[in-house]
């Protein structure tokens, strides 16, 4: 064997390796996340309040908080980034103003989500005076994943060939009836599947929504907008490190873990299946 | 005497620092197929899309000059693009039909020119696609994704969806570079009729498409028009050697 060839098998063998390693970490958390919640999982630990001071019963509340604090973080960061992205892309050009707003939502997207729990708490919950609620919460929460849609439905509309775009301005349609008949549906899987993917990242953050509105503990779900809910990744940081006994509780924080991993997987393979869905439409 | 619907006049293009259209000055008659002919790179499919304005997605383009449709200058800054590319169409070198189902890729610029009615629609849309004979091809399956129809069938769609907002001037760039024999036939005598109804200017590099469909040809070389006259006498009795050399293949 030369140099070379020996230099070229060891750098192969040196990435495989890395890869392996990569795949065997998560094989390995899987797998003990998996043996020990999956035996705690149980119609009654989803379905039931906590009991006798989280020592028993389930985790309903917090499952339940948890997917409306996201489809409504969604409500509100979906529009608002799916808008600005479509101004960026299809209308402001290339001048300072357009330079200035990609930089800040770059920038955005690096602020650490613990600085926008505290932005949330003094904007929402204190400034407009939301209280610690839901309402409080997905706000800052949308707030959040804002830079990440914005940027995903960028790059969807930047995909959608010009060549669309020019056959609708070329039989007299306006800058708008273009965008809005032609560029947005060629961009829709693209945008869904952006907007998804930041929010099931969004449904395990625990720093943006401790200040904002999330609780400890509730007898009751939240029956609007304005109340304290509980949430999944919370209740586990609870779990694990706040409870007077966390070794009786252990199985519980893996259940609550092994949940929240299903929600976020469930997300995850919904922008999966639209995304290859639209794919086989969308050739051309 | 002839009408000309389309007056280029002292026409410069230039892309950033780059010259690209030195001064072109040309006639369109109305009704009649006007082929832009010349090597890669000559500007004729700048030429082209200088005449609806397509220019304008480019900040980097800049156009001195005039172009005069129908006596009003497309190039001046209160004519409404909009309005223009309605009364002007273009059919373009790729196939580009929208990722909708045939008789909506058609029906699209009916809808946005204002047309509600859904019988006036449908009678629009059969018109077109008769015009563009895809019709006999597609009438069972108007609901099909345009996108599986052959390249030949996509662009003659795209033709239909052009012809059916009822322009005066159809633009073509290169419409047949992407297809094969036949179908370029069929483009080609589907050109031939419809210039009863509206004025044909087409970019192309075959240069027998030119002399089987044009009325008059225009030979384009390095950003200037070289010569420009009945078909014909271009081919036949060409005024110029440039013309002459490009015609018998001894460059381009």
């Amino acid at each position: 064997m030369t140099r070379r060839t020996l230099w070229m098998w060891v750098g192969i063998a040196s990435l495989v390796a890395c890869a392996a390693g990569v795949v065997t970490f998560l094989i390995i958390m899987l797998f003990d996340l998996g043996r020990k919640g999956i035996p705690v999982l149980s119609w009654e630990f989803l379905s039931s309040f906590p009991r006798e001071g989280m020592t028993e019963g389930g985790i309903l509340p917090a499952i339940f908080g948890t997917t409306v604090l996201t489809l409504l973080a969604t409500l509100l960061a979906a529009p608002l980034g799916v808008a600005c992205a479509i101004w960026l892309e299809e209308y402001a050009g290339e001048g300072w103003l357009t330079q200035l707003t990609r930089a800040a939502v770059r920038n955005l997207a690096g602020v650490p989500s613990i600085v926008y729990g505290l932005f949330g708490l003094a904007l929402f919950v204190e400034g407009m005076r939301m209280g610690a609620s839901l309402l409080a919460s997905a706000c800052t929460l949308a707030l959040l994943t804002l830079p990440s849609v914005i940027a995903t439905t960028e790059e969807a509309l930047r995909q959608v060939p010009r060549a669309l775009r020019e056959g609708a301005l070329a039989l007299g349609a306006t800058r708008w009836e273009t965008t809005y008949s032609v560029v947005l549906p060629a961009a829709i899987p693209g945008i869904l599947t952006g907007v998804i993917l930041a929010l099931s990242r969004a449904a395990g953050e625990t720093a943006p929504i401790l200040f904002t509105g999330v609780a400890f503990y509730t007898r009751y779900l939240p029956a609007s907008p304005f109340d304290e809910f509980m949430a999944l990744p919370y209740h586990l940081y609870i779990l694990s490190t706040q409870h007077h006994d966390p070794e009786r509780v252990r199985p519980l924080a893996y259940g609550t873990a092994i949940a929240l991993l299903l929600l976020v997987f469930l997300l995850n393979l919904a922008a999966f299946l639209l995304r290859a869905r639209y794919r086989q439409k969308k050739r051309l | 005497m002839e009408k000309y619907v389309l007056q280029i006049e002292q026409l410069h293009l230039y892309a950033g620092s780059k010259h690209i259209l030195k001064g072109i000055s040309m006639n369109i008659p109305e009704h009649q197929i006007v082929a832009l002919v010349g090597p890669s790179g000559c500007g004729k499919t700048m030429l082209l899309r200088s005449i609806n304005r397509m220019h304008d997605l480019n900040p980097d383009i800049r156009i001195e000059g005039r172009i005069l449709f129908k006596g009003k200058n497309v190039l001046d800054r209160h004519t409404d693009p909009v309005q223009l590319r309605r009364q002007i169409g273009m059919v373009f070198q790729k196939p580009n039909p929208f990722p909708k189902s045939i008789f909506k890729n058609v029906e699209y610029g009916l809808k946005i020119n204002g047309m509600r009615h859904s019988a006036h629609i449908r009678d629009a849309v059969e018109n077109s696609l008769k015009q563009s004979h895809l019709w006999d091809e597609v009438k069972e399956e108007l609901d099909k994704s345009a996108l599986e129809l052959s390249g030949g069938q996509q662009q003659r769609l795209c033709l239909a969806r052009a012809i059916a907002v009822a322009p005066e001037v159809i633009l073509l760039d290169e419409p047949c570079s992407a297809l094969d024999p036949i179908s370029t036939a069929k483009v080609e005598e589907t050109l031939l009729e419809l210039k009863q109804l509206f004025t044909i200017v087409i970019v192309t590099h075959n240069l027998q498409q030119a002399r089987r469909i044009a009325d008059q040809t225009a030979f384009m070389y390095l950003g200037e028009l070289v010569e420009y006259g009945p078909t014909v006498q271009m081919f036949e009795q060409p005024q110029q050697e440039l013309t002459y050399n490009y015609l018998h293949g001894h460059f381009g």
